[in-house]
C-alpha cells in the first residue's frame, strides 16, 4: 500500500490521460507484428520440416522404350533405393497421382494418353544421413543416366528468404513501435515534471531524493502502460482469433493453420508486461535525468 | 514538553490541551554538528546575484548559533527570501561562503543535499501544501520520505496535528481549510521531523494579526525545545512585540542587530 502511494497528483494529469490509448494502439500493432513474426517462423518450419530430406527423382520417358522396360526400370530403381541404409522411405508416384497433381493446371481431363509424363519417385532420407542424396544420385545414375533430381533447394531458398523478410520487417516494425512508445513516455514524463514542478520543489525541500520522485513517476507510468498494454494485447488476441477463423474456413494447403501455440500466446501475453517495464524504466530515467540538471 | 501542555496559545481545544498531547519525538538522524558546535549557520561575505544582474546581497557575514531565534527583517524585495533560499539550499551564493551544519554549500554534492534538508523545516507565506493530500498526509510527507514506519507516522502526525489544534481536520484537504489552519498544517509539516533549523518566510503574511501572534508563540515554543528559528518578515509590529535578535537586510547588506531596535 505504502509502495503504491503517490504524493504527486499524477493521476490528474491531462498529459498522461492519452498515454494508455497510445500505448494500447502500439501494443496492438506490436502484438500483430509479433504474431506475424511467429506465424512466418511457423510457416517456414512447416515447409522446412515437410521438405527437409525429401527429394524427387524424375525419370524421363526416353529412359525406356516400352512399357514393360519402363516398369522394370522403375522397379529396379525403387528396389535399389529402398535397400540403401540412408533412405527412410520411397514412394513411386503412379499415373493417377500425377494426373491429380496436374489437375489445377490442365483440368479434370488431364493429358491425352499418348503424351507420356516423366516418372516420379519421391525419396525421403533418414535424418541422420546427410550425405544420402549423393549416394542415391550415384545409385540411380547407374540404372538410368537420364534421370534428374529435384531436391527443392531453390524453392526452399526462395521461401526461406521470403519468410525471413517478413520476420525482419516485423522486427523493424516492433522496434519502431518500441521507440515511439519510449518517446511518448519521455514526453509525458517531461510534461508531468513541468506541470508538477512546484510540488516537486516542495517534496525536494522536505528531503526527498530524486529517486523518491522518480519512483512515483515510475509507478504511474507502469500503471498506465499496463492498462494500455492489456487493452492492446487483448484486442490483438481477438483480431488473431478472428483472422484464424476467417482463414481457417479456406482450403489452402500452402499455409499451415494460423492458430498460435500456447507458447506463442504466452509470448503475446508478455507484451503488455514488457511495455509496462519499458515505460517504468523510461519514466524513471527521464525523471533522474531532468531533475539531475537542477540545483 | 510540559510547557506545551500548559501553553498551547489557543490552538488546541481545552480538552486536548489538558490531555497528554505532546510534540512527537521522531528524529530521523542523529543530530550531528560540526566540531564548532556554536555555529549552525555561517555566512561569510556572501553575495547573491540572479543571472547576469547586479548583486542583490553582497558581503553578508553572520552566524546563527544552535537554539537561537532571529527575525530576518527588511523591506519587501530586499533579499530576505534569497537569504532563506541559501539556507534551504535552492540557491547557491554568487560569492562568499555558506556553511550549514558544518558543511560548505560549495563542496556539497547534489546527493548530499536531501539529508541536510531533512534537518531543516521550511514554512512559506503561501503554505505550499500539496492540494491532493489531506492534512495528515501533508504533515506525514517528511517522515514518509525519510522512510519512517507507517504506524509511527500516523501516531506522530496525529499527535502533532492535535498539538496545533487541528485534531478535527486530520482528513481535510487544504482547500477546505482556512488560511490560519493551512498555515498550521504547514508549520506541522515543517517541524514533524524535529528539524535543527526552522526557516519561515513571511509565515504571518496571509493570516490576521491575532493568528499571527499565536503562530509566533508556536515558533517560540519550538525554539525553546532547541530548534534554531529564522523568521523572515517585514511586519515591524510583530518584530517589536517579540524580543529576538534581528538580521536586517538593507541596501543589499545584512546587519545583525543583537538588541531589538525601538520601533
Amino acid at each position: 500500500m505504502a509502495l503504491l502511494r503517490s504524493d504527486l497528483p499524477l493521476g490528474g494529469d491531462g498529459s498522461a490521460r492519452f498515454l494508455p490509448w497510445i500505448i494500447g494502439c502500439m501494443v496492438y500493432l506490436a502484438a500483430l507484428a509479433l504474431a506475424a513474426t511467429m506465424g512466418a517462423g511457423r510457416v517456414a518450419d512447416h515447409w522446412r520440416s515437410d521438405l527437409s530430406g525429401t527429394f524427387s527423382i524424375q525419370i524421363p520417358p526416353i529412359a525406356a522404350s516400352t512399357a514393360a522396360e519402363r516398369d522394370q526400370l522403375l522397379h529396379d530403381i525403387v528396389d535399389a533405393i529402398t535397400k540403401m541404409p540412408e533412405v527412410a522411405s520411397v514412394h513411386l508416384v503412379d499415373d493417377a497421382e500425377k494426373q491429380k497433381l496436374l489437375e489445377p493446371w490442365l483440368g479434370a481431363g488431364g493429358l491425352p494418353e499418348d503424351v507420356r509424363l516423366p516418372d516420379l519417385v519421391v525419396v525421403k532420407l533418414r535424418s541422420d544421413a546427410p550425405s544420402g542424396l549423393a549416394a542415391v544420385r550415384t545409385r540411380v545414375a547407374a540404372l538410368a543416366p537420364e534421370f534428374t533430381i529435384e531436391d527443392h533447394a531453390r524453392w526452399q531458398g526462395d521461401m526461406m528468404a521470403f519468410t525471413q523478410s517478413i520476420e525482419l520487417l516485423a522486427s523493424i516494425i516492433i522496434g519502431l513501435i518500441a521507440a515511439a512508445a519510449v518517446t511518448t513516455v519521455i514526453f509525458v514524463t517531461k510534461t508531468g515534471l513541468s506541470i508538477h514542478r512546484r510540488v516537486i520543489e516542495i517534496v525536494h525541500l522536505v528531503g526527498a531524493y530524486d529517486s523518491y520522485i522518480a519512483k512515483q513517476f515510475l509507478l504511474h507510468a507502469m500503471r498506465l502502460g499496463f492498462i494500455g498494454g492489456i487493452a492492446g494485447a487483448g484486442l490483438a488476441g481477438l483480431t488473431l482469433i478472428g483472422l484464424d477463423r476467417v482463414l481457417g474456413t479456406g482450403q489452402t494447403s500452402l499455409l499451415p493453420a494460423l492458430a498460435l501455440d500456447l507458447d506463442q500466446w504466452l509470448t503475446l501475453a508478455v507484451v503488455p508486461i514488457a511495455v509496462s517495464i519499458v515505460a517504468m524504466i523510461t519514466a524513471h530515467l527521464t525523471v533522474l535525468y531532468v531533475l539531475g540538471r537542477d540545483l | 514538553m510540559s510547557r506545551l501542555k500548559r501553553k498551547n496559545h489557543g490552538f488546541a481545544p481545552p480538552a486536548q490541551a489538558a490531555g497528554r498531547c505532546k510534540l512527537p519525538c521522531v528524529i530521523l538522524r542523529p543530530q550531528r554538528f560540526s566540531r564548532d558546535a556554536q555555529t549552525l549557520v555561517l555566512f561569510e561575505n556572501v553575495g547573491v546575484r540572479y543571472g547576469a544582474g547586479p548583486e542583490i546581497i553582497h558581503g553578508a557575514t553572520f552566524t546563527l548559533a544552535p537554539g537561537s531565534f532571529h527575525f530576518l527583517v527588511g523591506p519587501s524585495g530586499a533579499g530576505k527570501s534569497s537569504l532563506l533560499r541559501l539556507m534551504y539550499m535552492t540557491l547557491r551564493p554568487s560569492s562568499g561562503r555558506v556553511n550549514l551544519f558544518g558543511r560548505d554549500l560549495d563542496s556539497l554534492h547534489r546527493r548530499e543535499i536531501p539529508l541536510l534538508r531533512r534537518r531543516i523545516g521550511v514554512v512559506f507565506q503561501d503554505f505550499r501544501l500539496l492540494s491532493n493530500l489531506t492534512a495528515l498526509d501533508n504533515v506525514a510527507l517528511p517522515l514518509r520520505i525519510a522512510g519512517v514506519r507507517e504506524s509511527q507516522v500516523r501516531q506522530h502526525v496525529t499527535e502533532l496535528l492535535q498539538w496545533v489544534g487541528l485534531a478535527d481536520h486530520v482528513s481535510a484537504y487544504p482547500a477546505t481549510l482556512s488560511g490560519g489552519q493551512q498555515q498550521r498544517v504547514a508549520i506541522a509539516r515543517a517541524v514533524i521531523a524535529r528539524p535543527s533549523l526552522l526557516l519561515a518566510d513571511e509565515p504571518t503574511g496571509n493570516v490576521d494579526d491575532s493568528i499571527g501572534v499565536r503562530l509566533m508563540y508556536l515558533f517560540e515554543e519550538l525554539n525553546k525545545m532547541g530548534t534554531t528559528v529564522v523568521i523572515a518578515t517585514h511586519n515591524e509590529r510583530l518584530v517589536s512585540k517579540f524580543e529576538h535578535r534581528q538580521l536586517r537586510v538593507e541596501s543589499a547588506t545584512v546587519r545583525l542587530v543583537t538588541r531589538p531596535e525601538a520601533a
